[in-house]
């Protein structure tokens, strides 16, 4: 991979991203863009290609020999309160489809039309990027993948300098335990084709992320997405976004503690 | 929790169709689970031992209702055998200068199967195949793990981010270091035995 010094590192994990189908349309199409106007990014994103291709294919996975299949139906036949005896394939079918499709399995598939609702915002091509879309989006996603987090610590002094080179700007990070909102930690995020910090507070339970960007402008009117209720104000030079599934007051409360700690800080 | 179902469901049909339910929906991924295990251990014999526990593991906890992602946990209960048995064997063999206790197997040089009869072009393709598992076998176990279960296994980053227990950011950054160690290793050895060999 001849090309992969001349690469943009803040670039790298964005065109692996692309060559795995893992972005989200926005970010899609600020890499696509990038690399119309970058060789070195381009060339790499091949290299990416070509390698996957190169490991794609069953020549590579192994086969499960017929002795160990044997043994493991074996082993599990004698397991204590297993039945040996042999379901025809039909009626194996029926019982699948009975417990994962409809009648008992009403977590199985709630949680499947969850997933199917929430995917929505983070996969679909179609939708517009707006600003309060990827928002949520970020929000969802940051509960969806156990990735809520980059650096946990409730110590605002831990989570600061821990953004220290990673952005282009130093977030203020505050601590409001004592207002009933403690720090879990922060993370980093994209929003609207650039990095912006994450911090994450939680309230009874209830995660609260809050995106932070250097902007005058307020982009975010006060609204409510498919239940996650989004608030967002500027001050010094900065755009506060809280998203939540919190209620809405204790979320306006949340941004009226925010803003006087902010203010005093 | 484990076991609480197969007791509670005194009925022997019910057990039945537990095993039935877990056949299909479990063992289904036998082959998944064997390569992983085979990648992770570098060693048939271990494989297939880590295999077994896992699936045993997997029937005891097994509640019949995993839907999609039942693929992922079951790697994920091979990859924490797999941790079991390292952890193991680092303390039995203490002298041992792999830590991993893996010894490149010398089958992969050519396929399994491959006879002299077998055309050239199956042979190339089999003796490449035996290359890229040796590189692949030969990158530091997070490394080898993320790029096996991304690029051979197919796993969305999401997933690969639950199998092993680690964010997704870590899940990214871990593949691209990964993609770049097979790239620069792959390199030499397509350099040194499959030059004018391949098409």
């Amino acid at each position: 991979m001849t090309a992969a010094s001349h690469l943009c590192p803040e670039r790298e994990l964005f065109l692996h991203g692309l060559a795995d189908n893992e972005l989200d349309a926005a970010n899609a199409l600020a890499v696509e863009g990038h690399m119309q106007i970058c060789p070195g990014c381009a060339a790499a994103y091949n290299d990416i290609l070509r390698q996957k291709q190169l490991l794609k294919g069953d020549g590579l996975r192994f086969r499960a020999p017929e002795s160990l299949r044997a043994r493991v139906h074996a082993m599990i036949a004698e397991e204590p309160g297993a039945k040996t005896e042999t379901y025809a394939p039909a009626k194996i079918t029926r019982i699948v489809q009975r417990r994962f499709h409809f009648g008992g399995a009403g977590a199985a598939f709630s949680a499947m039309a969850l997933a199917a609702s929430l995917m929505r915002f983070v996969y679909s091509p179609s939708r517009s990027p707006l600003l309060d879309d990827q928002l949520v989006a970020a929000h969802v996603r940051s509960l969806l993948v156990s990735h809520l987090t980059d650096v946990a610590s409730s110590d605002q002094h831990t989570v600061k300098p821990w953004f220290l080179g990673k952005l282009d700007f130093a977030p203020s990070v505050i601590d409001l335990a004592q207002n009933g909102y403690p720090l879990q930690g922060g993370r980093l995020d994209y929003i609207g084709g650039r990095v912006v910090p994450a911090l994450v507070y939680k309230r009874h339970g209830h995660v609260i992320n809050l995106f932070l960007w250097p902007e005058r402008k307020v982009a975010v009117p006060a609204q409510t997405l498919d239940g996650y209720h989004i608030v967002s104000w500027t001050q010094g030079g900065f755009v506060y976004a809280a998203v939540s599934d919190l209620n809405l007051t204790e979320l306006q409360e949340f941004r009226q503690d925010l803003e006087k700690a902010l203010s005093f800080n | 929790m484990q076991g609480s179902i197969l007791s509670s469901e005194s009925d022997t049909a019910r057990r039945g169709e537990h095993t039935a339910v877990f056949e299909a929906m479990v063992l289904a991924h036998l082959n998944s689970a064997y390569t992983l295990a085979r990648y992770l251990t570098r060693r048939s014999d271990v494989a297939e031992d880590i295999v077994q526990d896992a699936i045993l593991r997997a029937y005891r906890g097994f509640d019949g209702q995993r839907g999609e992602n039942v693929r992922a946990w079951l790697l994920a209960i091979v990859r924490n055998c797999f941790l079991t048995w390292k952890a193991k064997e680092v303390q039995g063999s203490e002298a041992s200068p792999d830590a991993e206790g893996g010894e490149p197997s010398p089958a992969y040089s050519g396929g399994e199967g491959m006879t002299l009869e077998t055309p050239e072009s199956i042979l190339i393709e089999q003796q490449q195949n035996g290359a890229i598992r040796s590189v692949i076998e030969s990158l530091p176990h997070p490394f080898r793990e993320t790029l096996v279960l991304r690029d051979i296994e197919d796993m969305s980053y999401r997933d690969i981010a639950e199998i092993t227990g680690v964010p997704i950011g870590t899940v990214m950054s871990r593949l691209a270091r990964a993609r770049k160690m097979f790239a620069a290793s792959w390199k030499g050895t397509e350099m040194t035995s499959f030059m004018g060999k391949l098409p």
